[in-house]
């Protein structure tokens, strides 16, 4: 039996130790610390299933501000599965870095690529578990700055850094949210530790104002993490100029963790009304905006920027439900169909682009790719026997039970809309002739292993989510 | 024996993609599949209540989800309807020019979805069976179709996905409305929790009117009906022949199993609506219809029409009118079938289906004029064909009714209405048979070839099945009108 916190320390070491093998080892192929960093994550995402149950009479420290139930070693592995996937990602991306990177070796700055991403999966994990705003706050800025390098890391290409400058100021300008709301509610409630601040909230004849204040101020914080509209001006752009696997990741990993924490957070302020009308009002933003702006889109990777837009509005519509059953599921669904959307368009970009046109034809390139992508489109349409529909099928219950049922009809017909999107990307991939220059795409048996895998798990939990929900409890 | 009928399509979807011989492999599970219907629907019976050969899995014991297969005499003789139509559809596939064996997979997986919705005791894999479709259309039609097939494949898809998700979450009020400590998707539950009268009659009224839209979408109801004929038109012939032939049951067939037993209040509340669209259907339609100049437009449209008789034997409530609605549903699927059957033939050997252009075909190609004409004898009603049979139920049901108004009432009003429409498809379709196949060719004449005789065999088979039917109608009814008898009152 395993204490929980060790699962973050041991991803920390394995990080370091991969950075001074990097550092002194200057004539191994780089690509080898991504499969030992792969190899890392599954040995700790195994030991993830033999950590020990916190017991409620520890007193340490430790455990008024971090937390070892269900829920978080859920999310835990999430994190862990997504990174793996992101390092399978990178893998296949390398040889794009190699001519981002300035450097003296054909390989500079590969080392650090396959590194980062471990110290930004310990932050989602430390994220996971965090149940005081100090810990939310630190945690949430080692994954934020991580993720500063990692977008704009191939700085020869303007696009990326452009994403990156526009990721740094909007992102330090959430930070700042963050840091006021905190200091808010601590003014307020005297208390940092989200258990506490319910007990104080239950008080009666408490002034809820200023906290109330101090907590929209974090939903926006959060908001910008989670892409919610209005917050989401910096998503299209980062998305689209970020390296292929950093915007999977970010699209994943990031939002996985905005969403834990933000089940945490409002935990003590449901019982105010005013937050709930809040949160509906942003579901609804953000499902009409996310699913009409994608519409129009021609860029593969800016669409499925948008479709992320409009997937953090269902998740939305899950949390005002109060279904935390709906939104780790959703999540889950997410990660599959988004890391295997990545996967694909990381393989049919290299070195061409990543426009719809790129796309068109791509049945006859490459039949399994095409299938895989179809895979992923009707899960992300919300095509029944995948996972993607069975989130959706959550989603709806959980707002027909609470009697969201404005919600419910905006829903409807954001999912029409989205079914025109993403079978716009079948189109491409089944009806039109490829360009007669393009030739056979060549899958590594390990990125062909990872999409096999994704497809499997999309249909499996299609059909038989119960794993998710032994794995909840 | 019935996971065989559901899985044999699918299973061979999936081999075909694998790289099987695919007209070999579509033909032989096509065959088999008909063969356990057949045995299935003869096999029957008829006295034992509720449902047989109930074959369980559970899935999910948070959600109370299980993956239950069952049938009655409804839902067999609709897997009846899917496996005769998918035989011939494959049978008529002709030569295809690329990716012959993604085509075969499309069609075996339509009416694998079908079948599985109708022998599906639990809504969710009813629902999720029925979506399996969704994409083998988009592609049939955006790939292998004709005229303005892009845009048609983006119509129906986008009408049908949204259908659905309005049909879902009506599913889900559904589901809702029951006490929680009954709380299922399983059929069985659902009708056991409304015969107690759990249901509440307002809530009824609201989740009727969600699944008649949904459904309604799937089935063409004015005013969501744009779809179809489009579609229809672009639609290579098996496509074409499946989808209006067995798919679109399905919303007919999820009326008639979930809107009308377990929500009788809703049903009553909405039935002056209903039968103001139905008779939209029927007469505007209809005289849409009329106005066609193409013979694939006028047949996808004659479709739409027609579904509005079987929308009157479902609004009628009561087992006269359900049960010809049922062998409607049937006969309108075999008669569509053969119909599309023979333009798509005909497609493939004039340079226009417009009216204007085509003329005398009969005398080259006598076969294919023969079967034409079998299947506007039956889509007009002929007596002899089983949608006689069926009609005069539906009418004669309309009139009787099962809401016990008196005096002369609407229903009467639609009954007298709807039999206007027999003379309106009567007008169309003979005289699309008459511009079509006799009177003079046109100019320049085009030389063509008669079908294969080896068609003879799916026709004979469609129209044998259809006269069948419309002989001994008593074979349908005594296994369909077992399903009712616990909802509905016979009509004097």
């Amino acid at each position: 039996m395993i204490p929980a916190p060790y699962l973050e320390v041991a991803v920390i070491i394995l990080g370091t130790i991969i950075l001074l093998v990097e550092s002194f080892a200057s004539q191994l192929d780089r690509r080898v610390l991504g499969y030992a960093a792969l190899f890392g994550l599954a040995v700790i995402f195994i030991a993830t299933f033999f950590v020990a149950p916190q017991s409620s009479t520890a007193s340490a420290p430790l455990w008024t501000f971090y937390s070892a139930d269900a829920l978080s070693l859920f999310f835990k592995r999430i994190a862990l599965a997504t990174t793996a996937g992101v390092l399978v990602m990178m893998l296949d991306f390398a040889p794009s870095v190699s001519i981002g990177v300035q450097g003296a070796t054909p390989q500079a700055g590969l080392g650090e690529f396959f590194t980062i991403p471990l110290f930004t999966c310990a932050g989602l994990m430390w994220m996971a578990s965090a149940i005081d705003f100090v810990l939310i706050f630190v945690s949430l800025e080692l994954v934020t700055i991580s993720f500063y390098v990692l977008v704009g890391f191939t700085r020869r290409n303007p696009a990326s850094l452009e994403a990156a400058v526009k990721y740094l100021v909007l992102s330090a300008l959430a930070t700042g949210f963050l840091v006021y709301g905190i200091t808010w509610i601590f003014g307020a409630t005297g208390e940092t530790n989200l258990q506490k601040i319910t007990t104080v909230f239950s008080r009666p004849g408490l002034e809820h104002n200023a906290a109330l204040f101090g907590g929209v101020l974090v939903i926006v914080a959060l908001g910008f993490k989670i892409a919610a509209v209005p917050f989401h001006i910096w998503v299209a752009d980062v998305y689209q100029g970020a390296p292929t696997p950093v915007t999977a990741y970010l699209s994943v990993g990031s939002k996985a963790a905005g969403f834990i924490v933000l089940l945490r957070v409002l935990e003590p302020f449901l019982i105010l009304p005013q937050m709930r009308t809040l949160l509906v009002a942003i579901a609804v933003l953000t499902l009409i905006y996310g699913n009409l702006a994608a519409l129009p889109q021609t860029n593969v990777k800016r669409l499925l920027a948008y479709s992320s837009i409009a997937h953090a509005g269902y998740l939305l519509v899950a949390v005002v439900s109060f279904s935390g059953r709906a939104v780790a599921f959703y999540l889950v669904a997410y990660l599959l169909m988004t890391l295997l959307s990545f996967a694909v368009l990381v393989l049919v970009s290299q070195g061409e682009g990543d426009q719809l046109e790129n796309f068109a034809g791509l049945s006859q390139r490459s039949p399994f790719l095409a299938f895989a992508m179809l895979v992923a489109m009707a899960s992300l349409a919300g095509v029944p026997f995948t996972a993607g529909f069975l989130g959706k099928f959550l989603v709806f219950d959980a707002a027909v039970s609470a009697q969201h049922f404005g919600l419910v009809v905006v829903a409807v017909i954001t999912v029409g809309a989205g079914f025109y999107y993403y079978f716009k990307v079948v189109r491409a991939i089944y009806w039109d002739a490829p360009p007669s220059s393009a030739d056979k795409i060549i899958i590594s048996p390990l990125t062909r292993f990872a999409i096999i895998a994704m497809i499997a798990g999309t249909f499996l939990l299609g059909v038989y989510p119960q794993p998710i929900f032994d794995a909840l409890q | 024996m019935l996971l065989l009928v559901t899985f044999a399509p699918i299973v061979a979807a999936v081999l075909i993609m694998l790289g099987l011989p695919a007209r070999t492999t579509a033909l032989a599970a096509s065959a088999l599949t008909l063969l356990t219907s057949v045995l299935l629907f003869f096999g029957f019976d008829s006295i034992a209540p509720g449902f047989q050969l109930v074959f369980t899995i559970p899935i999910s014991t948070e959600l109370r989800l299980n993956f239950a297969l069952g049938v009655d005499g409804l839902s067999l003789l609709m897997i009846l309807l899917g496996a005769i139509v998918l035989l011939a559809a494959v049978w008529f596939t002709g030569e295809i020019e690329h990716h012959e064996n993604a085509f075969y997979a499309c069609l075996l997986l339509i009416a694998g979805g079908a079948i599985g919705a109708f022998a599906s005791l639990n809504l969710f894999f009813f629902y999720a069976f029925h979506e399996l479709a969704l994409i083998p259309t988009f592609l049939l039609i955006g790939i292998w179709g004709t005229g303005n097939r892009r845009a048609a494949a983006w119509k129906v898809t986008i009408y049908l996905a949204l259908g659905s998700v309005i049909l879902l979450v009506g599913l889900i009020m559904l589901y809702r409305a029951v006490p929680s400590s009954a709380r299922s998707l399983d059929l069985r539950v659902l009708q056991a929790a409304a015969s107690a009268g759990q249901i509440a009659p307002a809530m009824q009224s609201s989740i009727y009117l969600v699944l008649l839209i949904g459904f309604g979408t799937l089935i063409s109801l004015v005013p969501f009906h744009t779809w179809a004929p489009e579609a229809y038109a672009s639609a290579p012939a098996p496509a074409a022949m499946l989808h209006a032939g067995v798919l679109k049951k399905f919303g007919l067939y999820g009326l008639l199993r979930l809107a009308l037993p377990l929500l009788p209040d809703g049903a009553r509340h909405w039935s002056g609506l209903l039968l103001v669209l139905l008779l939209a259907n029927i007469i505007y339609i209809g005289l849409v219809t009329i106005a066609q100049r193409r013979l694939d437009w006028m047949l996808g449209y004659s479709s739409v029409m027609h579904m509005g008789y079987i929308f009157l034997g479902i609004a009628s409530a009561n087992i006269l009118g359900t049960t010809g609605a049922a062998i409607l549903m049937f006969a309108h699927g075999l008669s569509i079938a053969l119909l599309f059957a023979i333009t798509g033939e005909i497609r493939k050997r004039v340079p226009s289906l417009d009216f204007d252009a085509m003329g005398g075909l009969a005398k080259q190609m006598p076969l294919a004029a023969f079967a034409f004409g079998l299947g506007v004898f039956a889509a007009i009603g002929l007596p002899g064909f089983s949608n006689f049979a069926a009609e005069i139920m539906v009418v004669f049901g309309a009139f009787r009714n099962g809401f016990n108004y008196q005096h002369f009432h609407i229903f009467q009003w639609a009954a007298f209405l709807a039999l206007w429409g027999v003379v309106i498809s009567a007008v169309y379709m003979l005289r699309a048979y008459r511009r079509a196949f006799f009177g003079s060719s046109p100019e320049p004449e085009v030389v063509v070839a008669d079908i294969r005789s080896g068609f003879r065999f799916p026709i004979a088979l469609l129209v044998a099945a259809s006269i069948l039917f419309g002989f001994f109608p008593q074979i349908a009814v005594q296994r369909i009108a077992p399903a009712f008898r616990n909802y509905l009152t016979a009509s004097q």
